[in-house]
């Protein structure tokens, strides 16, 4: 690991000052994949800003019709949450399938999705529930906030303080791990939202996508048997060590069809 | 003590320390002064080293010496030498290129060691091996042994133009082809034995002392052998003499044969502790294991069997090119052909076999030997052969098996061993009643009506341990002895410390050596120490590997025991007047035959070291015994195996749903501790069978799964519970009838495993790793066909 600036700012408005200050400054969440990458050498920024001491960013809330999760949530708290498994019980599931139980204690919410890594989990419960992503600057509509593999529409100094997501009539995430690093080659959360039907995919392409023909099938009924011939195509997606696009593709079709079916459950 | 030690399980005496982290281990070391060593690594898998620039990384902070393969050639630091000649076919000697320790003009691999940083922290020397300027120019690189072969391959070493370090057979071709030529059917499979990287949870580390006081060094090592370690550094590479340097191997978190060898590292801090005139440790990052630790397996194989119309086996024949990396490992060389076509035989009467073996260079880490080292690619080819035949004659592959099972012993194989004991039949009879081998069809059914597709597999291994007679094993091309030695050190008051040249790092001796001795001197195993690792403490030592630790080590510490119970007798006799030949002795008790007349242990113990009433005249005082140990054969563990897999056809993952395994270890000296080596072997195996799997980029040699996000080592919900057994024909050649143990899971399971998978989907064979993508595209492929 290369020396760095350290900074531990105790309110939004600081850390985001903080933030802006250089091109090499970033912010530290958990750490689950900075610091690794960091440790590797891989990057080496010159100030880590910690967001680990501001209380605002932490915590969960739910009314009912919206389940609010604090930035600084770890993983491991949304999956133990009594309130998110009675409003949302996919997310709370999802939660508990992230990683293992080391990362699931420090990762949180906020720094998955800043990070937006192209087989990370959460960004398919942001944009299968259509949650918005609130930042100390705006409210950002799930389906504008995902830009590209590690990319996203946050700005240098914006940070995410919390997500809110709509309270679902049913979901599910059913998730094809890499046997490896457990990371999702397809990882499917689908969701029946009342107002329609939501499927995204993770990991199967270089960032997390909607998959707009299923949802097209599912919205005139939602039953597993309405996907089961709906092909993903298997142009741009990704082909690794670990599965072939033409793999993905087929495994989107079984990851859907499964997470409709536990979603009926 | 009225019960025996030996079978006991006995909780092991280590755990205490290794589970409260009181564990010492190489990187635990801090010497006074210490610096820390970082070494600079080749980025590409061929190229020329046109110049290095040391003086930026010299003018960093904290840095204390910047050396390269020139600075250790000035200093006529000698290449890394190999412990087996292999003689090839054409009669002349295997190609042996120079191995330095620091490149030299040229890299050959990803991870090779161009320079190495010492300073006076780790992060220092982190930060300027990143100043080293080095200016290659790229070469044209090849990974796969066969292509390597081929006209027009990129050539690696002068003096092996064609990458060919050598070819070698074994067997009587001219009988294989006329018995092929005879043969009513002849099964044939081209199969690929992948690429393993060991992965051993204690990465390999080193630290190196010189004091000028004594003119001599001490070097800190995750070694399986400090005593090899030290001859070949000593006597081949530093040219020191050996009692100068002191290796020691402390606490060492696992090898499966990854620490046999002597590195490059290990050679350069030692070397640097002089010129420095500090210590210098090293110890290797995760990353760092993945790229320069040794690699297993590797073969491309073609292998054949001829039958009879009884399916009878008649021949074998069998064609292997074996990956050794860009240079040779230490034991590099005897592994894909002593120790791999010496087992075609398996547990079989094949009458005749015929072996060729070619061994490449390739632009990737030296492969050497991997938990079972030539046994698993050979029980691999046996095995899968031996399945598929059955299905291609039409007969239950348990059949097939018997039909051909070796039934008298001892055994003389047409691959040169010599069989002394077993029972193939029993393992088998055991291990299909365990695994419910009639109820498959039941569950098969049960399975297809959940989408699933169920199969089973078989797989009935021999191998061989405890490799030796040092005289043959001469003949054949080692360079070293394969004995063992112990020592029985008695104290005054009847403890007792034991020194034993095998060493630890996981199997648990500090246990099992103790048992053994506590057991034969009736002492309580509290009053047992086993002291292991120390080229100071341990007379001399040839290490563990290849299963030998028990069988070999621990015969060596029987005979110590034999002549401290010889002594015994002597003391007793003089103390109860008695004529020696009337001393009966008993775990721990000298009696005088026909009489109530006794001694304990502990009163000879102390008779011979407060020496008033003793025998002064005729004996020593003193109770301190040593033996060295040569095996006169190798042991035979062998067992039988029977995997289930369930196969999901929408995904093609495969979920080992049983795995039934019945083991002939001989004697057993603490069921646990068989246990968990049974289990840790059975694991790795199936890693093989279904996860792992080393991939180099075939163009520019790049290692791809270079950290555990991209090399999938099993995890335990990757595997099922186990169901053990035993089935015991004692080694007829060792006095406590022990085989070995620690290799066979690892050694049988990947056949079992593919040969279920292969059941489940009805195809002739599958390569391994069987991921779900590799299984999904045989059922595809399945599909069309039908």
């Amino acid at each position: 690991m290369h020396a760095f600036n350290y900074h531990r700012p105790s309110s939004v408005a600081d850390a985001s000052k903080q933030a802006g200050a250089g091109a090499d400054v970033r912010l530290l969440a958990g750490g689950q994949s900075l610091v690794q990458a960091m440790k590797l050498r891989l990057s080496a920024p010159s100030d880590l800003v910690d967001l680990n001491a501001i209380a605002e960013l932490r915590g969960i809330k739910s009314d009912g019709k919206t389940v609010t999760v604090g930035a600084m949530t770890r993983h491991a708290e949304v999956a133990g949450s009594a309130d998110v498994k009675k409003a949302i019980p996919a997310l709370a599931a999802l939660a508990g399938m992230i990683g293992d139980r080391q990362v699931r204690n420090q990762g949180t919410i906020g720094g998955s999705l800043a990070n937006n890594d192209p087989a990370a989990d959460y960004p398919a419960a942001v944009l299968g529930l259509g949650a918005t992503i609130v930042t100390n600057k705006r409210k950002i509509d799930a389906d504008k906030f995902f830009k590209g593999m590690f990319e996203t529409a946050l700005e240098r100094g914006e940070i995410i303080t919390q997500v809110s997501f709509p309270v679902p009539k049913r979901a599910a995430y059913v998730k094809f791990k890499n046997p490896a690093s457990r990371f999702a080659i397809v990882g499917v959360f689908a969701a029946d939202t009342g107002n329609g039907v939501r499927v995204a995919v993770t990991g199967a392409g270089p960032s997390v996508f909607r998959q707009t023909d299923m949802e097209k099938a599912l919205s005139s009924k939602f039953d597993p048997a309405s996907v089961a011939n709906v092909r993903q195509k298997a142009d741009g997606l990704n082909s690794d060590l670990h599965a072939s696009a033409e793999y993905r593709a087929h495994l989107v079709t079984v990851m859907t069809k499964r997470a409709v079916e536990a979603a009926m459950k | 003590m009225a019960t025996s030690l030996i079978g006991a399980r006995v909780a092991r005496k280590e755990d205490y320390r290794f589970l409260t982290g009181a564990g010492q281990y190489t990187d635990d070391v801090a010497l006074p002064g210490q610096t820390y060593a970082v070494f600079v690594r080749s980025p590409h898998a061929h190229a020329k080293i046109k110049s290095i620039k040391k003086d930026k990384a010299l003018a960093a902070r904290g840095v204390l010496a910047v050396y390269t393969g020139d600075d250790l050639a000035a200093a006529k630091v000698g290449g890394l030498p190999c412990g087996w000649l292999i003689t090839g076919t054409d009669g002349q000697p295997m190609k042996e290129p120079p191995h330095p320790p620091l490149a030299q003009g040229k890299v050959r691999y990803v991870g090779d060691h161009v320079a190495v940083v010492i300073a006076e922290s780790q992060s220092a020397a982190r930060d300027a091996a990143e100043l080293v300027q080095v200016d290659y120019e790229a070469l044209p690189a090849v990974v796969n042994a066969s292509k390597a072969t081929q006209k027009g391959a990129p050539a690696l070493h002068d003096i092996a133009p064609d990458n060919k370090c050598y070819t070698w057979a074994l067997g009587d071709k001219a009988a294989v082809d006329a018995a092929f030529a005879k043969a009513a059917h002849v099964t044939k499979l081209d199969f690929v034995n992948n690429r393993l990287i060991p992965n051993a949870i204690e990465p390999r580390a080193a630290n190196a002392t010189y004091s000028r006081a004594e003119d001599s060094y001490t070097l800190y090592v995750a070694s399986q052998n400090p005593h090899v370690e030290r001859l070949l550094m000593t006597a081949f590479v530093l040219g020191l003499p050996e009692h100068k340097v002191r290796v020691v191997a402390p606490d060492v978190g696992g090898g499966f044969g990854s620490k046999i060898y002597l590195y490059a590292e290990d050679v350069v801090v030692t070397w640097a502790s002089r010129q420095l005139g500090r210590p210098v440790k090293w110890t290797a990052e995760r990353s760092e294991s993945f790229v320069s630790d040794a690699h297993g397996r590797d073969h491309h194989t073609v292998a054949e069997m001829a039958m009879d119309k009884d399916g009878k086996f008649l021949a074998m024949r069998v064609r292997t090119t074996a990956n050794l990396g860009a240079y040779l490992s230490t034991f590099a060389s005897c592994i894909p052909t002593i120790l791999y076509a010496t087992l075609l035989a398996g547990q079989y009467t094949t009458p005749v076999i015929y072996c060729e073996v070619t061994a490449v260079f390739t632009n990737t880490a030296p492969v050497d030997a991997y938990r079972g080292a030539g046994r698993p690619e050979a029980t691999y080819v046996v095995e899968r052969l031996v399945e598929t035949a059955a299905r291609d004659m039409k007969l239950d592959p348990a059949e097939i098996r018997r039909r051909n099972f070796i039934k008298t012993f001892p055994y003389q194989t047409p691959v040169a061993l010599m069989y002394d004991t077993g029972n193939y039949d029993a393992t088998l009879d055991a291990v299909m009643k365990m695994a419910d081998v009639t109820g498959f069809a039941r569950r098969k059914e049960e399975a297809a009506k959940r989408g699933k597709l169920r199969g089973l597999g078989y797989c009935c291994y021999i191998e061989a341990c405890g490799i030796a007679p040092s005289n043959i094993a001469g003949a054949l091309g080692a360079r070293a002895g394969l004995f063992e030695a112990g020592e029985i050190r008695v104290h005054p008051t009847g403890s007792v410390t034991v020194f034993t040249g095998s060493h630890a790092h996981g199997q648990g001796h500090e246990t099992t050596f103790a048992q053994v001795v506590a057991d034969k001197l009736g002492l309580p195993i509290e009053s047992v120490d086993v002291v292991h690792g120390d080229t100071s403490k341990i007379l001399f030592g040839m290490g563990t590997y290849g299963s030998r630790s028990i069988a070999v080590g621990g015969t060596a510490i029987v005979k110590a025991l034999d002549k401290i119970i010889a002594k015994g007798k002597k003391i007793a006799a003089h103390l109860m007047e008695a004529a020696e030949t009337d001393i009966e002795y008993d775990k721990g008790v000298f009696k005088v035959a026909g009489t109530d007349k006794q001694k304990m242990f502990g009163e000879i113990a102390f008779a011979a070291y407060v020496p008033h009433n003793y025998p002064l005249d005729k004996l020593e005082p003193g109770l301190n015994e040593n033996a060295f140990y040569d095996p006169t054969n190798f042991t035979f563990p062998a067992g039988s195996y029977v995997c289930e897999v369930e196969i999901d056809r929408d995904t093609g993952v495969t979920k080992v749903v049983n795995f039934s395994a019945v083991d002939d270890f001989g004697k057993i000296i603490n069921p646990m501790i068989v246990e968990g080596q049974v289990h840790g072997g059975l694991t790795q195996g199936i890693g093989q069978a279904l996860t792992e799997n080393c991939r180099y980029d075939p163009e520019s040699g790049q290692l791809l799964t270079g950290s555990f996000t991209d090399y999938c080592v099993p995890r335990a919900d990757d595997v099922p519970s186990y169901r053990l057994d035993t089935r015991e024909t004692p080694c007829t050649h060792n006095p406590l009838g022990v085989k070995g143990c620690g290799e066979a899971g690892a050694i049988g399971a990947p056949a079992a495993v593919m040969n279920a998978i292969t059941d489940a989907l009805g195809i002739r064979d599958l390569p391994m790793p069987a991921t779900a993508e590799t299984v999904w595209k045989a059922i595809q492929a399945n599909k069309k066909a039908a």
